[in-house]
């Protein structure tokens, strides 16, 4: 019984190694540098992962590879003008990045904390506080340069064990074959666009949606595009004279597309008036909806937080808009032998959420841990055995949140009455009851 | 497959290392000469059904003929098997999870140095019947330096290969084709740390090989060994789990009169200046093919041991009365603690 479990168990780890270009054997004069580590990717999620791991007290002497395909970016000082990529980081993201010396450079820098999160239905009157009752931050809205900037002080600091490889597309790749064939050599091989050549012990997969890593590796990927794009801008609002906020709408591709070419006062207008407007309204539904509203106010005579009206916008940043296209996506598998997948190589999500850093974040969290202590152990670092964990905790952990975004974008992406009276109900339940959003916000705060 | 190679090797009174692979009749064959317990099967543990799993046998059987090359030819592709974390010696890479931090963990509790990255820096190890370097790697890969010896040829030439693709593990490690009686005379007071994982339950001359032990270890140093307890319950498990209900593991694979009782070990270790620091069980799950810690040593156990200290000199030192104390200690047999 043993022995057929154990070829069962045998099974999934079998096949995952795959067929594919073998490495040749060379001798030792002749190799190419040798890595512990090489992150591919050097976007916000590749370059903390390669700072984390650069100041984990068991990595002090092992040696680690950034590859970045662009230029090294100078960050002496920010802009007056804020940018309009920015993220939500979550207090555990927060956490990570303290832990390797990078928060304190974006507070120092600027950041934005937040403590209420408020949303509102475009089809009723139905909406949702979440709000935290201690008086710890829900949340930070950072713009991507400052943590880019910071992260790169960071990488300097550890510079003796991090290399950082500016300018280095990686165009190839080659698999090891399993380990117990002697003759080749045991390592990932990396080929940069301009010939040089790294090998590595653990190849980490950091390089976005349409992950190189992930394709040569022969991942599948479940993708899903939306028929929708995200436009960005930042605005001023009416209310607060120096505050800016950062916009992300979320439409589809023509009116995304209309939206980036009128001129800014149309781009204001449009805006409030999605905030406004009560066009999608429809009597039934705001009958519906305060029906239920007397009957939980019956129930829960607290019923619900003080209600904040909509932002009304003022003015947007000249040259602020931009454009980019939205899709779902998720890795089957995301470790193989000598190979992971982190942040959106990994998954890829709806922005509605706010989470799409903070999945990569925590990704990095989960692998460095277990890396960490697989070196304390002098184990293989490319080995499957503790890469897996890493994987069956991040899956867990990724899968209900993917989901739980996707669902939350189709449902509200209808006007069909059903699904607003549905979604109308749902939300003002949600929003009575405290443990659920406690919950809500405790899974999407890690 | 360590231990299956080594069992005989060993045992030959002739000090004859020559071997040789078997199919299942002729291990019969080879058992019949031998005075075996009525019943005629053997137990085996945990470890070796699972690394019996997937070749099914490994037997072996000492003789006075030349090693016949078809025999070479089987034992060169087991040689390959050694690094398959899940193949064969897959219970032996698991069991990697506990021994290591075990002897990193002691080791580093001993000690007052510690250098960033590299826990054992500094420290010269020896591994006694190291196969194909599964248990070298780990302590190499934590700074130590490392000497691998094990007397199968072959087992040497595949750990000298998988090592000699990482420029820092071929560095620290070196590996020898020789037994322990070979390298005493040239490695007098040398190592630091003896580590025996698997070894000794195969050793026919158990308090030989612990002289060897304690004269190429320095004073103050430390051995490492796990092994297999001699119990009803390794006997029961094995016989009726492996060989009778699975019929994985061949009649005649382990001998259970090699198993040494953890209290037997520790007798002889004492009486041969050796301080006896710990005792821990140690069990293998199947199922999910890991290792744990546990209380009972009735099965797999781990001991760690202390060589005494140098002879007290002419002018007292601090540790002086410390030494003393160990020495009277140990020659009165006083049973040391378990620790869990």
């Amino acid at each position: 019984m043993a022995a057929l479990r154990g070829q069962a168990l045998l099974g999934p780890l079998g096949a995952r190694l795959r067929a594919g270009p073998r490495a040749p054997l060379r001798s030792a004069a002749s190799a190419p540098p040798l890595y512990d580590v090489v992150v591919s990717g050097g976007g916000m999620v590749g370059s903390a992962m390669a700072a984390v791991l650069g100041h984990d007290i068991h990595f002090h002497d092992k040696k680690i590879a950034l590859l970045e395909a662009g230029p090294r970016k100078e960050y002496d000082h920010m802009p007056d003008s804020y940018s309009n990529r920015v993220s939500s980081i979550s207090p555990g993201s927060a956490t990570l990045l303290s832990s390797c010396g990078a928060w304190d450079h974006v507070c120092s820098l600027r950041l934005k904390p937040f403590r209420r999160m408020q949303v509102w239905d475009a089809c009723s009157e139905a909406m949702i506080v979440f709000e935290k009752d201690d008086l710890d931050d829900m949340g930070y809205i950072v713009e991507n340069d400052v943590i880019m900037s910071a992260l790169t002080k960071q990488l300097d600091a550890v510079a003796d064990r991090v290399e950082v490889f500016y300018r280095s597309k990686a165009v190839g790749y080659t698999w090891p074959l399993p380990s117990h064939d002697c003759d080749t050599s045991p390592w990932v091989q990396v080929e940069l666009a301009d010939g040089r050549r790294l090998q590595t012990k653990l190849l980490i997969g950091a390089d976005g949606h349409n992950s190189m890593v992930r394709k040569e590796a022969e991942i599948k990927n479940i993708e899903h595009q939306y028929d929708q794009s995200a436009v960005v801008a930042t605005l001023h609002l009416s209310e607060l004279s120096d505050t800016a906020s950062s916009l992300v709408w979320s439409t589809s591709h023509d009116h995304a597309s209309e939206l980036l070419a009128m001129d800014e006062e149309s781009f204001v207008d449009s805006i409030n008036s999605a905030f406004w407007s009560n066009i999608n309204h429809s009597d039934f539904i705001d009958t519906a909806g305060a029906m239920f509203r007397s009957a939980i106010s019956l129930l829960k005579p607290s019923g619900t937080a003080v209600r904040q009206l909509p932002p009304s916008v003022a003015k947007v940043d000249p040259e602020s808009r931009a454009v980019f296209p939205l899709g779902l996506g998720h890795a089957t598998e995301y470790v193989q032998h000598r190979v992971a997948l982190i942040g959106d190589a990994a998954h890829r999500v709806h922005p509605l959420a706010g989470q799409g850093v903070n999945l990569g974040f925590g990704d990095i969290a989960c692998l460095a841990h277990h890396l960490s202590a697989a070196a304390f152990n002098g184990s293989d670092l490319g080995s499957l055995k503790h890469l897996l964990k890493f994987e069956t905790e991040r899956q867990r952990h990724n899968v209900s949140l993917i989901a739980a975004t996707d669902v939350l974008k189709r449902l509200y992406s209808t006007t069909l009455a059903p699904l607003v009276l549905l979604r109308t109900w749902g939300l003002q339940a949600t929003n009575a009851l405290p443990p659920v959003k406690e919950q809500i916000m405790a899974f999407a705060s890690k | 497959m360590l231990s299956i190679w080594l069992s005989f090797i060993y045992a030959d009174d002739h000090a004859d290392l020559s071997f040789q692979t078997g199919l299942r009749d002729i291990l019969q064959d080879s058992n019949r000469k031998r005075q075996l317990k009525s019943g005629s099967t053997l137990p085996v543990s945990l470890t070796e059904m699972k690394s019996n799993i997937f070749t099914g046998k490994r037997p072996f059987s000492t003789s006075h003929s030349s090693v016949d090359s078809k025999e070479i030819k089987k034992f060169q592709l087991l040689a390959h098997k050694w690094w398959d974390e899940e193949g064969e010696y897959a219970a032996l890479h698991s069991m990697n999870d506990i021994r290591v931090p075990f002897i990193r963990d002691t080791l580093l509790s001993m000690s007052s140095n510690y250098h960033l990255g590299n826990p054992l820096s500094g420290i010269k190890i020896l591994d006694v019947g190291c196969g194909g370097g599964l248990l070298s790697e780990p302590l190499g890969r934590l700074g130590a330096s490392v000497t691998g010896i094990d007397p199968v040829e072959d087992n040497i030439r595949t750990a000298d290969r998988h090592k000699s693709f990482d420029p820092v593990l071929a560095k620290r490690i070196q590996y020898k084709s020789s037994s322990l009686e070979e390298i005493v005379e040239e490695s007098m007071e040398t190592f630091d740390v003896i580590v025996a994982s698997e070894v000794v339950e195969h050793v026919a001359d158990l308090e030989m090989f612990i002289k060897c032990c304690s004269q190429v270890l320095k004073p103050e140093g430390s051995l490492f060994i796990t092994t297999i307890n001699k119990t009803q319950l390794s006997y029961v498990l094995g016989i009726v789990v492996a060989e009778k209900i699975m019929g994985i593991v061949p009649e005649g694979t382990h001998e259970w009169e090699k198993f040494v009782p953890p209290e037997e070990l520790e007798r002889l270790l004492e009486s041969n200046g050796f301080s006896v620091r710990s005792v821990k069980g140690m069990l293998y799950n199947p199922l999910s093919g890991s290792w744990s810690w546990v209380q009972s040593t009735s099965l797999n156990y781990a001991l760690h041991a202390v060589k005494a200290a140098a002879p007290a000199q002419s002018h007292a030192t601090d540790t002086l009365p410390e030494t003393d104390a160990q020495q009277r200690s140990a020659t009165a047999g006083t049973v040391p603690d378990s620790t869990v």
